[in-house]
């Protein structure tokens, strides 16, 4: 290698010398493969295609869908009616369940995991022992186990569907086909009271802002909780009675006597959550809380102990230690991981497939491919959802976690 | 030490005082429960702390009900009520009551007859029962090996842990399959001869023997050889007759094919992941970009798109006839998938590395291939040895996945067997759920386990 560089004196010894243009030939060749890979796979797809004489294009898209589909959040709000709507409104049907299981997968998970986190971390032992019971069955099982098994849960031991599991007195209840509730009626001029929740919103942060002028001004600062609790309740509410009530309840009507068959709950009253729905937003839950559970009790361990003991020597009670002192500053190690697993539980949900609830995977790639066969388009804007979803997610986060992140010099 | 005048001190003591014991509530039983459970419940100085005590006492023997309760459920499902033998061959009707066309007295818990009837589907599949002895021989040999890179102190262990990623994928293949796989013989002749004119054009090109453009090219030219070469061999050695029977992959099944996809997702994706992380801190922008491009991408959708994609797409793409089977097209699918994971993690080692280490190499007049090789790689690959392992734990459990492609792993046969009427009980479903869960737990468990052993082992810092 070395008497070869020195002995070199070609323009071509020169070149291949030269680590720039090295790299640039480098870069050049892979380049060069890449597309020539691609140019081979299309090719062979479009052959492919043809000579299995299947359609292309996203035409599909306008024709109707002849096929029922659970009811689930999707199919409520696109108003989804069999041989009536097209294509594109079981796209939007998957990818609103798919957004909608998990979103509330999102809360529930974090609510749950923070308090198996912190119980990890509790100085009882019973509590300590049962927050790491719950982890490590939770962390180390299959979420499609999990789900398949929350299934089988519901469908098995429920009362069946002409009886019911009463849950909220006579609201609503629980049997093998769903979750009954009250369905929230708006009347017009509930957006007054939805606007009034927000200017209280807006008003809690002025609030917070002014009251943090006076502490630095006069070192007292002004009372806090009832005031936010007047903007943030009072506020609304007194619109709420102003308009008189614009939001009434259709309550699911349960039928325990007459014949037989029309026992049960009655159709189209109230407001159900299919066993599906429920087990897999259960499922997703609680095994991603079990691994935000992880990320909140290293991160509340990451803190300097030293921390705590300079706030115990200033003075500061342990319940001001927690929130002034040692969670903002656990918040920066938590944030970070808290997002992938936000997008794991968003990606996770696609298994929603094994117990055919309605998501973008099961009800798109799967019913609707299956009718008509045009993988690619599909498969393709399959994946295209997802990728928005995890790059807008991981967008916000980073942003967020810009805002709350270590200022240095 | 004593001085001898102090002995006439009157008030001076002369021996020690005798040791006490430590009060009563402070050890034992007794103190645990004081130090532990009662000293977060018993402070009612202030309203405030008596708030908090109470709240505390509720949580914790709301919480130890809960738990007990829960606990006790189990225990009665899988012990007391449960059904364990069936000396008659009864099949469903040992586990159903009489009202359900069974011989049971109450309502039965776990139907273990069921399991014992079923095991030797939910471990092999339905490979035949004459050659089982192949998968327990790939069994024990993984069982050998991981054994023996765990256990600090065994003799030998970089040549087994060779070993383990290089020749027994192909022994565990060649066991598995049974050979005999019927390979255009020009096709394996051409990557053979491929790879070894490539390999030795390397050779003799970092000799000089062949011209500048060899010279400088000759460590890339003798890899790409290399990677044809194994290719080829691969092949040869499959397509060989070893006197087993060919077991078609659509007999594979249960734990064995779980064990088979996480095993070479694991192994194909170290590679590809430790060529991409490389890519993705290159000063070659097309690098970076081709990188980046491939790793979000694969972990920005779901694995169950991949395989999808796999199965549904990948024939299409291919040219016309080439056929693979299932589980290859799903192997594929988890290997794309998990490489992009595997990028993240060994890029996580190779950020930890100093810089002083590469201006050390180069410092001694290493090239980059080099440094990575020698200085950079064995450094940051040993770092990130509990990453690799906690990508194995949930690789491990999302070859659960497969079974939604039609491919039956632990949980997709255990599935599969409820659909049998002769066990057709209203517990099969739970006893079979509680054994699969049970199966992956034991496995990731011990695998979390070791993980954080490693990670204590690595971790000298300071600890509170």
């Amino acid at each position: 290698m070395q008497d070869a560089s020195s002995k070199g004196s070609s323009v071509l010894t020169k070149l291949l010398y030269n680590s720039t243009w090295r790299g640039w030939l480098f870069q050049a060749l892979v380049l060069l493969a890449v597309i020539a890979f691609f140019v081979w796979i299309i090719g062979n797809t479009v052959d492919n295609l043809q000579r299995l004489d299947k359609k292309t294009g996203f035409g599909f898209l306008d024709q109707i869908a002849g096929f029922q589909i659970l009811t689930s959040p999707g199919v409520s709000f696109m108003g989804y009616e069999a041989g009536v709507s097209t294509y594109l409104d079981v796209f939007w049907v998957g990818v609103i369940n798919t957004i909608m299981v998990a979103f509330i997968g999102i809360i529930a998970a974090t609510i749950l995991g923070f308090m198996m986190g912190i119980m990890r971390l509790s100085k009882n032992s019973i509590i300590s022992a049962i927050a790491t019971v719950y982890v490590e069955i939770f962390r180390n099982v299959p979420l499609l186990l999990q789900i398949l098994f929350w299934y089988s849960v519901m469908i098995t031991t429920l009362p069946a569907k002409r009886d019911q599991l009463s849950v909220f007195g006579d609201l609503g209840g629980l049997n093998k086909t769903g979750l009954y509730m009250p369905q929230p009626i708006f009347a017009d001029g509930f957006g007054y009271v939805a606007l009034a929740f927000l200017v209280g919103l807006v008003g809690c942060w002025l609030y917070s802002k002014m009251a943090t002028g006076i502490q630095h001004r006069t070192g007292k600062r002004p009372m806090g909780w009832p005031v936010y609790l007047l903007l943030l309740i009072g506020v609304p509410l007194a619109v709420f009675f102003l308009l008189d009530r614009p939001l009434s309840w259709d309550i699911p009507v349960f039928n325990n006597e007459g014949p037989i068959l029309k026992r049960g709950f009655e159709r189209e009253t109230g407001m159900v959550l299919k066993p599906e729905f429920l087990a897999l937003w259960i499922a997703l839950s609680v095994y991603t809380a079990s691994f935000i559970a992880e990320n909140v009790r290293s991160g509340i361990l990451a803190v300097a102990h030293g921390q705590t003991e300079a706030s115990q020597a200033l003075g500061l009670r342990a319940g001001l230690i927690q929130r002034l002192v040692v969670i903002p500053q656990a918040m920066r190690v938590i944030v970070p991981p808290l997002t992938s697993q936000y997008l794991n539980l968003t990606k996770n949900s696609s298994l929603a497939v094994a117990i055919a609830y309605p998501d973008i995977v099961s009800v798109f790639a799967g019913t609707a491919l299956n009718v008509l066969g045009q993988e690619i388009e599909m498969i393709f804007m399959m994946m295209m959802v997802y990728l928005i979803l995890s790059l807008s997610t991981s967008l916000f986060m980073n942003w967020f976690n810009g805002k709350i992140k270590l200022v240095e010099r | 030490m004593t001085n001898q005048t102090s002995r006439d001190i009157a008030y001076l003591r002369t021996e020690d005082a005798p040791v006490l014991p430590p009060p009563v509530d402070s050890i034992g039983l007794i103190g645990w429960f004081k130090k532990n459970i009662l000293s977060s419940m018993n402070d009612f100085s202030s309203f405030g702390a008596a708030v908090s005590s109470v709240f505390y006492a509720v949580l914790t023997f709301g919480l130890l009900y809960i738990g007990l309760s829960l606990l006790w459920g189990l225990f009665d499902f899988t012990v007391l009520s449960a059904v364990f033998n069936d000396p008659e061959g009864l099949k469903r009707g040992v586990c159903t009551t009489v009202a359900q066309g069974g011989v049971a007295e109450n309502a039965v818990g776990a139907c273990w007859p069921y399991v014992k009837a079923k095991w030797q589907l939910f471990v092999y599949g339905r490979y035949p029962a004459e050659e089982l002895w192949r998968v327990d021989l790939v069994f024990i040999m993984l069982a050998v090996g991981i054994l023996w890179l765990i256990w600090e102190k065994a003799p030998f262990r970089k040549w087994v842990g060779l070993f383990m990623l290089t020749a027994y994928p192909v022994i565990a293949l060649i066991l598995l399959g049974g050979g005999k796989a019927d390979y255009e013989q020009s096709t394996v002749g051409f990557f053979l001869i491929a790879g070894a004119l490539f390999y030795l054009a390397g050779v003799l090109g970092l000799r000089d023997k062949l011209g500048e453009v060899l010279l400088a090219f000759g460590g890339g030219v003798k890899v790409f050889g290399i990677a044809l070469l194994v290719i080829g061999l691969v092949m040869l050695f499959l397509s060989f007759d070893y006197g087993l029977e060919k077991v078609a992959t659509d007999r594979w099944g249960g734990l064995m094919l779980t064990l088979v996809v996480a095993l070479t997702g694991i192994v194909a994706s170290l590679p590809i992941g430790i060529v991409l992380a490389l890519g993705r801190r290159s000063k070659l922008p097309l690098f970076r970009v081709l990188s980046v491009a491939y790793i979000e991408f694969w972990r920005g959708v779901p694995l169950i798109s991949v395989l999808f994609m796999s199965s549904v797409m990948l024939p299409l793409f291919l040219p016309e006839g080439t056929d693979f089977d299932k589980l290859l097209r799903a192997l594929i699918g988890v290997a794309l998938f998990s490489s992009a994971y595997m990028a993240e993690v060994v890029r996580g080692g190779l950020q930890a590395i100093s810089k002083g280490q590469y201006e050390g190499a180069q410092a001694l007049g290493l090239n980059a291939n080099q440094t990575n090789k020698m200085i950079i790689l064995p450094q940051a690959l040993k770092i990130v040895i509990p990453g690799i392992v906690n990508t194995f734990i949930g690789l491990f459990k999302d070859t659960t996945l497969v079974l939604i492609i039609g491919l039956f792993d632990l949980l997709g046969i255990i599935q599969n067997t409820f659909a049998d009427a002769n066990w057709a009980t209203p517990t099969t479903s739970m006893t079979g759920y509680l054994v699969a869960g049970f199966i992956f737990w034991l496995f990731c468990f011990g695998m979390s386990r070791y993980s954080i052993f490693l990670e204590d082992k690595l971790h000298t810092g300071h600890k509170r």
